[in-house]
């Protein structure tokens, strides 16, 4: 399959690279779009359905960006494959779905994506490593002026471009920022910090996006709100907002430092023993030791540990991934073997 | 503590309702808490869930949005109360007295500032054209007149305008090919 090219190689996002990576995973913007009278993926027939697919996979191989593009229909991906995409961030779990009539358009490099037929017809993305929402938002709003000048978007002057859900009615735009926050769960003043997140407008969701659980202390944190505000304005806010709850979390790591040394270079150096030394664990449990190990890394307790290998591990464990370096299907107890001896192999 | 709807299983899930100013506390086990939070939603509908818009008493389907349906795709607005998805962008003119409140609510505004497509710049918009005089009437106008000339035997004048008609003739006719 096409998609194994994918696994040999990391995704952009994830190389560790970009302003503040040390608490920023990635920066993500995503635009949904509408064909004009075509009814949403929801309600449209397998004609109409068909047609969006075909439309929007002739009109990106016409724009310049996208010319070295993968473009699958998900009625062609295996379980696996669909899987996979998730893992690495490219497509929704709503996208692996009912797969009839949905496609995405993907780059080499895993910057962007557009997902077509999931909620919106089209649901454009572009994802940058680190905290760098403006240069996402400078990529995806050209693809969108060229994609926008082959397609005719449902717009209206007065509401803006009109979507599927009137949440995204508007800029139609969500700008996500990745955050990891160890100190800020350690210290116990996450929830603090997530509610006064959500009393100023802003979501937080888990490392999955929409209905997932935090794990391995990442939080995503997004706006709501995207109508009466141009897409500038709304990033700006997003950014602000971000750059306070990186100040909290760097003043808890020097709070942890400070006053509680010894316990977290036990932690950490337990964690990293555990990875080094398993032969069976589960992806929850890597998950959290991981964390752990980034924490070391980011505070130069783990010196000789590469940041990138960290982040490459918190996707390589993941089950698809596991069973695509593997070449078969693995069960459960087969998967927490491989798991084990994919860590120790990377931390050797 | 066993949950108050089945009295069997431990209850984990706690959820404080407040119904006619009583606040009642109700403790349940997952099993039940899911079977009501089903109920709740068909209870308000998905869209107004998440808008927040769960008013006590507010908000029922009213007269006016029982059968109400947008031309286009044929999704209700209850329709739409229920899923919490529109049915096509000409929803939107359809269910307008309904959406652009529950815009405001989400959003606090329902004036876009946003970018534009690129489709709309430098194609002007259907209604905004002025159209141009249409040749054919002009002509109609140009014969009649030239009968007025030839009538009070002003042969200079005739010409002028016989002149003007074929010319116009010719350009429709370049037009129309």
């Amino acid at each position: 399959m096409i998609l194994d090219n994918l696994v040999k190689h990391t995704s952009e996002w994830l190389k560790g690279t970009g302003p503040n990576s040390d608490i920023v995973i990635s920066s993500r913007i995503r635009l949904a779009r509408n064909l004009e009278n075509i009814p949403f993926p929801q309600w449209a027939d397998k004609k109409q359905a068909q047609g969006v697919l075909e439309e929007v996979f002739k009109a990106s191989s016409r724009v310049d960006f996208l010319k070295n593009t993968l473009m699958l229909k998900m009625a062609d991906l295996n379980n696996l494959d669909k899987q996979f995409l998730i893992e690495r961030h490219l497509i929704s779990r709503e996208q692996a779905m009912k797969v009839d009539s949905k496609g995405i358009v993907v780059d080499q490099e895993e910057i962007i994506s557009i997902m077509i037929n999931e909620e919106d017809h089209l649901r454009t993305q572009v994802i940058r490593s680190g905290f760098d929402l403006f240069e996402a938002w400078n990529i995806i709003n050209q693809i969108d002026d060229l994609l926008s000048s082959k397609l005719n978007f449902a717009y209206s002057d007065e509401l803006g471009y009109l979507t599927a859900c009137p949440t995204n009615t508007g800029t139609g735009m969500r700008g996500s920022v990745m955050l990891h926050l160890p100190a800020l769960v350690i210290t116990m003043q996450i929830n603090k910090i997530l509610s006064a997140v959500s009393k100023l407008g802003f979501t937080t969701r888990g490392l999955y996006g929409e209905g997932t659980q935090a794990q391995g202390n990442f939080f995503q944190i997004s706006n709501q709100v995207s109508l009466g505000q141009n897409e500038e304005g709304i990033i700006d806010k997003l950014n602000g907002l971000i750059r306070q709850v990186i100040e909290q979390e760097e003043q808890a790591r020097k709070l942890l430092i400070n006053q509680k040394k010894a316990f977290l270079e036990d932690r950490i150096g337990r964690s990293l023993g555990i990875l080094k030394s398993a032969y069976i664990i589960t992806s929850q449990e890597t998950t959290e030791l991981l964390s752990w190990v980034r924490l070391g890394c980011d505070l130069g307790i783990i010196s000789n540990l590469d940041r990138v290998k960290i982040n490459e591990l918190f996707i390589l464990i993941q089950p698809a991934h596991l069973q695509k370096l593997e070449g078969r299907i693995l069960d459960h107890g087969q998967r927490d073997v491989k798991r084990a001896s994919i860590i120790r192999e990377k931390l050797k | 503590m066993f949950c108050d709807i089945c009295g069997k299983d431990k209850a984990t899930v706690h959820l404080t309702e407040i119904v006619d100013d009583q606040m009642t506390e109700l403790h349940l086990c997952e099993g039940c808490a899911k079977k009501k939070s089903i109920e709740m939603e068909q209870q308000f509908g998905l869209a107004d869930l998440l808008a927040g818009l769960t008013e006590l008493g507010g908000q029922k389907a009213d007269k006016d949005t029982l059968g109400l349906k947008c031309p286009v795709c044929h999704i209700s607005y209850d329709d739409f109360r229920k899923v919490g998805r529109l049915g096509c962008s000409h929803c939107y003119d359809t269910f307008r007295k309904y959406l652009v409140p529950l815009l405001k609510k989400i959003h606090g505004s329902s004036q876009h500032l946003g970018k534009a497509p690129k489709m709309l710049y430098g194609v002007v918009k259907p209604s905004k054209i002025i159209r141009e005089p249409r040749r054919e009437s002009e002509i109609g106008v140009l014969k009649s007149q030239l009968q007025e000339a030839i009538k009070k035997e002003n042969f200079e004048d005739a010409a002028k305008i016989r002149d003007r008609i074929r010319e116009l003739e010719k350009k429709n006719g370049e037009g129309k090919k």
